[in-house]
């Protein structure tokens, strides 16, 4: 027993293993329950949504292809889709910069500014919020990709993220390319990217996570329906259709696939991801 | 290279630091424009206010639910799943799940799930003799369960994050500890609270760290499950739904809301520093 790779007392067997089958599947049911009768609703037939049967009796999709319509959830995600994309890019981007500037780059005064940029870490978004609705609307932007998009195109997470990964990359690798005549951005795109790959993956993966995710700025930012975000848009759904309430089920199942789909896929970086900050927002 | 960064942080989060602290001392209309200055004292006033103590206080409350509770549910999911089972990897998925969940999505399932007219929870017959509210007028709607229904959602969305950290801190574990323990003749039981625990602290101190933090700034399930009533007690009116939700007084005056807003922001500050002490004091094991 003791030279199996398995540890002894992590191996559950016989009728222990029975009870920790029930016992894990009964949770299992808790934990899904949630999802299971929002997912059951919402395929049921508009006149059946208020019998609260637990295994439906008849099925329809009627009701996702009015959520996609009236409810304009087609709308929704394709504008969430739009401002996390921009802003994942923006970050990523902004983040590499700024990070190899802190760490492969000496100025004067380098250390008081990175200092400033982790302080901004400090400042929760909903302390700023206020002031930022009202220079997002003096600039006419309530209502537009540029309001929900820009505050939030650098972030000092990923900067600090980037920069403890390029301050492994050895020092002579920077000198050798300097003597081969190579020039910052050069190093950056040849050497630096590459080598430092997985981390802007978790980089990447935690910013359209967080900016999908976003609930308060997009419904400070949008009053109409044109641009809504999922979250934001689940928001006016209900507001408007609480009388079919349906419609807001159907909305909610959709707005919940393409991030569960997402996360099928990345599970691996999620890990990484969630232990180099939190996810939602 | 750092100008792009520095732009953005300078306008849009240091700025409107700023701003609304200068912001704070006036009384405006919602657009920060038409503003009297009162003065600082508008600092003390906001703060000594019925409205900022109550949010407070619930703000507090909600916390002390959902985090000793997420992290109680979420180690205890992850430990019973820490076992070589055919098929665990299914039950870690299911367990994961929560996490794909944003807030809104969360909050709307929840919302169907506990709303007394079509709920489901609602209409089970057994739950509904045993208690009565779950129906009438349901657990949003009743004062004295509003905040704790809140709550219990916000600790099922947060789950899966919980479960997954927890989940990749027992795998850091050395087995042989877990061995060694066994030959000393340590039962399950102890080996959780003399092994399991005690590693897990840099863990559990980072999960407490997040979920305090995000239970301090949740707005999204106030605003889609009580718009932070049921009214007229405000019972899930927290500080952050005081200085965002559309049914707060304060929205409609710029300058309340820069005022309460920095308040939000000097409490999560000094949350910040308690727990980066914690932090610094605990987190370093082995090496």
């Amino acid at each position: 027993m003791a030279t199996s790779a398995v540890p002894a007392m992590n191996r559950v067997t016989g009728w222990r293993a029975v009870g920790r089958y029930g016992l894990l599947i009964a949770l299992s049911a808790l934990v899904l329950f949630p999802i299971y009768t929002t997912v059951i609703a919402a395929f049921k037939p508009a006149d059946k949504v208020l019998d609260n049967r637990l295994v439906p009796d008849s099925f329809t999709l009627d009701i996702f292809r009015d959520a996609w319509t009236e409810g304009r959830l087609g709308r929704f995600l394709l504008n969430s889709l739009v401002v996390a994309v921009v802003v994942t890019v923006a970050q990523v981007i902004t983040s590499v910069l700024s990070a190899y500037s802190f760490s492969l780059i000496e100025f004067p005064g380098r250390n008081v500014l990175f200092l400033l940029f982790l302080a901004t870490l400090l400042v929760p978004l909903e302390a700023t919020l206020v002031v930022n609705r009202q220079t997002i609307d003096s600039l006419g932007w309530l209502n537009s990709y540029q309001g929900l998009a820009v505050p939030f195109l650098a972030t000092a997470f990923g900067t600090f993220l980037m920069r403890q990964v390029f301050l492994t990359l050895p020092r002579d690798m920077r000198d050798a390319a300097t003597i081969d005549g190579v020039g910052h951005l050069g190093f950056l795109r040849h050497v630096a990217v590459p080598l430092v790959r997985p981390t802007i993956g978790a980089l990447a993966l935690f910013s359209f996570l967080s900016t999908w995710n976003m609930y308060l700025w997009p419904t400070l930012v949008t009053t109409e329906e044109d641009f809504g975000t999922v979250q934001s848009g689940l928001k006016l759904l209900k507001s408007r259709a609480l009388d079919t309430p349906n419609l807001v089920i159907a909305g909610t199942v959709i707005a919940a696939i393409p991030i569960f789909l997402v996360l099928l896929i990345f599970q691996r970086q999620l890990v990484r991801g969630l232990t180099a900050g939190a996810v939602k927002g | 290279m750092l100008a792009p960064s520095a732009v953005i942080l300078g306008t849009f989060i240091i700025y409107p630091l700023i701003r609304a602290i200068w912001l704070g001392r006036q009384r405006c209309n919602p657009q920060g424009k038409n503003c009297d200055t009162t003065g600082w004292g508008q600092y003390t006033d906001v703060w000594r206010s019925e409205e900022f103590q109550q949010a407070i206080w619930v703000t507090i409350k909600f916390t002390l639910i959902v985090v000793p509770l997420g992290v109680a549910l979420g180690v205890g999911l992850a430990v019973l799943a820490d076992k070589y089972l055919g098929g665990i990897g299914v039950f870690r998925a299911i367990f994961s799940s929560t996490v794909a969940t944003s807030v809104a999505v969360a909050s709307l399932m929840w919302f169907f799930l506990l709303e007394p007219s079509l709920g489901v929870v609602a209409n089970i017959g057994w739950i509904n003799d045993l208690f009565p509210v779950v129906k009438e007028p349901g657990l949003l709607n009743d004062p004295g369960t509003a905040l704790g229904s809140v709550a219990l959602s916000s600790v099922w969305a947060g789950l899966g994050f919980t479960f997954i950290l927890v989940t990749a801190g027992l795998q850091g574990i050395p087995a042989d500890l877990h061995e060694a323990a066994t030959i000393d003749g340590a039962g399950g039981t102890r080996r959780f609270w003399n092994v399991t625990l005690p590693l897990l602290g840099p863990t559990l101190l980072f999960v407490v760290v997040v979920l305090t933090t995000r239970a301090f700034q949740a707005y999204g399930e106030m605003d889609l499950l009580t718009s932070g009533g049921p009214a007229p007690q405000d019972s899930t009116t927290t500080v952050t739904y005081l200085v965002y939700g559309d049914t707060s007084e304060v929205r409609s005056d710029g300058g309340l809301q820069a005022t309460t807003a920095v308040w939000l922001f000097v409490v999560l500050m000094g949350l910040a520093l308690v727990q980066l002490r914690g932090l610094g004091r605990r987190v370093h094991y082995g090496n």
